[in-house]
């Protein structure tokens, strides 16, 4: 018990540490160059409390949670016995699509559940005066985690050069800047950060992490990483690609008519 | 549907994880077929989990965001673009120090450095490793919201900053360490979750609505791309240096 309190007081401290720049310089500035007193002093200081308490608590139940989570699936999905191959024998790619597909549906079911992507898209329907659906484009972008997540994993299984799909991937997003309604390039390009949220972040990295330590010949330090970059390029594609095919609907809906 | 904010959220918390847990459960029941080891500890884990996430988001909805908007809007309307500049530019460092999955991330990836022995197997060398990654994003990101912020004062188009970013990996990346390229690639999508992309969001659009001439719907975006796309720049040349 005493343990306990001892690391979560050095948790606490630490995490002191880590929001004192963002505390200053709100509060800095208010009250140095704006110059007035902050508003509801008490409410402010019980919520930074609230945030400090709420890092710790996240950061340790990402320990004991989370990270073996995603750990324990890449395991259990890598596993010789689980696929069904001889332990001598080579394992091809194609043996391990069920991680493909635990990878996709983990894309799909957070991108399709999460708060500040819909947001995004009721805010893409105003823009686009309608043209663009919210629900169709919480779709594209959920297909698009949940396709980059699965190549990710691929390119892990596989252990080939993650900026060749990136790289490849920035081409693709600047062809579509070419074509894309203007209006929506900007909301577009932001829908990748939205997708990485704080739960989905941890998961998919233990989950690379994990594959990369499991599948015989990859090494965690050059394989582990790249997941996220994967989740954060393709619903940038999603979107664009989705605007243009409703853009283009549109247009030959409206040119149909007499 | 609930009167208390701390249960309402307390119940948004657990919706953020819920699809999480349902696919694992899926493949668990379904697919896998074996018993999960420390199932105690994970149930406890996830716990703790929806028990922070509640807290950190109650209490940035009652401190850090009312501030941090107003601020923003304060800052946008009038004031020099000196303050400004200063200002976006310590609110995308101060964002990114503070947050959350950056943190986990970069201890997970100074344990994986250590492991393979790119740097010393020492608790010392692998916090200072991993302070050193998230310093170099958080200056990453307070120049990006600085751009970003310029940007959106000049009217240049939002693929400007984009192109150029890209144009600089795309160059940058066979000259780098291969062991930084992933952690590198990732670390824009790990950074802008909960803090960075509520305020940034708030200064671009209270901005493009305070400028005459702008769009909020149009030029108020991009400011978030740009913030995930300089820190790949950054913890590349981090890797180089280092």
């Amino acid at each position: 018990m005493i343990d306990w309190l001892i690391h979560f007081a050095l948790k606490l401290l630490e995490t002191c540490r880590d929001i004192l720049p963002i505390v200053v310089t709100i509060v800095g500035f208010q009250l140095l160059v704006i110059r007035k007193p902050l508003p509801h002093p008490r409410k402010t200081i019980i919520g930074f409390f609230y945030v400090l308490l709420g890092i710790v608590f996240f950061l340790e139940g990402l320990d004991l949670a989370l990270f073996p989570l995603g750990s324990l699936m890449a395991t259990q999905l890598t596993t010789p016995e689980f696929l069904g191959v001889p332990l001598e024998q080579a394992i091809s790619w194609q043996s391990y699509s069920w991680v493909y597909i635990f990878a996709a549906s983990i894309g799909f079911a957070t991108a399709l559940a999460e708060p500040s992507l819909l947001a995004v898209a009721l805010r893409a329907e105003q823009i686009s005066g309608g043209t663009i659906r919210a629900w169709g484009l919480r779709i594209s972008v959920a297909i698009g985690v949940g396709f980059g997540l699965a190549l990710g994993t691929f390119r892990i299984v596989t252990g080939s050069e993650l900026y060749l799909f990136i790289i490849g991937g920035y081409i693709i997003v600047l062809l579509q800047t070419r074509f894309a309604p203007k209006m929506i390039i900007g909301l577009a390009y932001d829908s990748g950060g939205v997708t990485t949220s704080m739960v989905t972040v941890p998961l998919v990295t233990a989950l690379g992490l994990g594959l990369a330590s499991a599948v015989p010949g990859r090494n965690p330090l050059l394989d582990g990483f790249g997941l996220i970059a994967f989740a954060s390029l393709f619903p940038i594609i999603a979107v664009l690609g989705y605007a243009q095919i409703a853009q283009w609907l549109n247009r030959r809906s409206l040119s149909s008519k007499p | 549907m609930f009167k208390n904010p701390f249960i309402k959220q307390l119940f948004g918390s657990f919706l953020d994880l819920a699809p999480i847990l349902a696919v694992v459960l899926v493949f668990q029941v379904l697919v896998i077929r074996q018993p999960i080891p420390d199932v105690g500890n994970l149930i406890a884990g996830t716990l703790f989990v929806i028990l922070g996430l509640t807290l950190f988001i109650q209490g940035l909805e009652q401190s850090l965001f009312p501030i941090g908007e107003s601020m923003a809007y304060a800052f946008a309307r009038k004031g020099s673009l000196f303050w400004l500049l200063a200002f976006a530019f310590c609110l995308g460092f101060g964002a990114a120090v503070a947050e959350p999955a950056l943190i986990a991330v970069a201890e997970k990836a100074a344990d994986i450095a250590s492991n393979g022995n790119l740097i010393e197997q020492t608790d010392a060398a692998k916090a200072g490793y991993a302070l050193g990654l998230r310093i170099t994003v958080a200056l990453s990101i307070g120049l990006a919201i600085l751009v970003g912020v310029l940007r959106i004062i000049r009217g240049w188009p939002v693929y400007y900053p984009v192109i150029f970013a890209y144009v600089c990996i795309a160059i940058m990346t066979p000259f780098a360490p291969a062991e930084i390229i992933g952690i590198a690639y990732d670390s824009g999508g790990i950074s802008t979750s909960s803090i960075t992309v509520p305020l940034v969001t708030a200064l671009g659009v209270g901005l493009a609505t305070s400028i005459k001439g702008r769009n909020s719907m149009t030029d108020g975006f991009g400011l978030v791309v740009f913030a995930s796309l300089m820190p790949t720049i950054f913890v590349m040349a981090y890797g180089m240096v280092i």
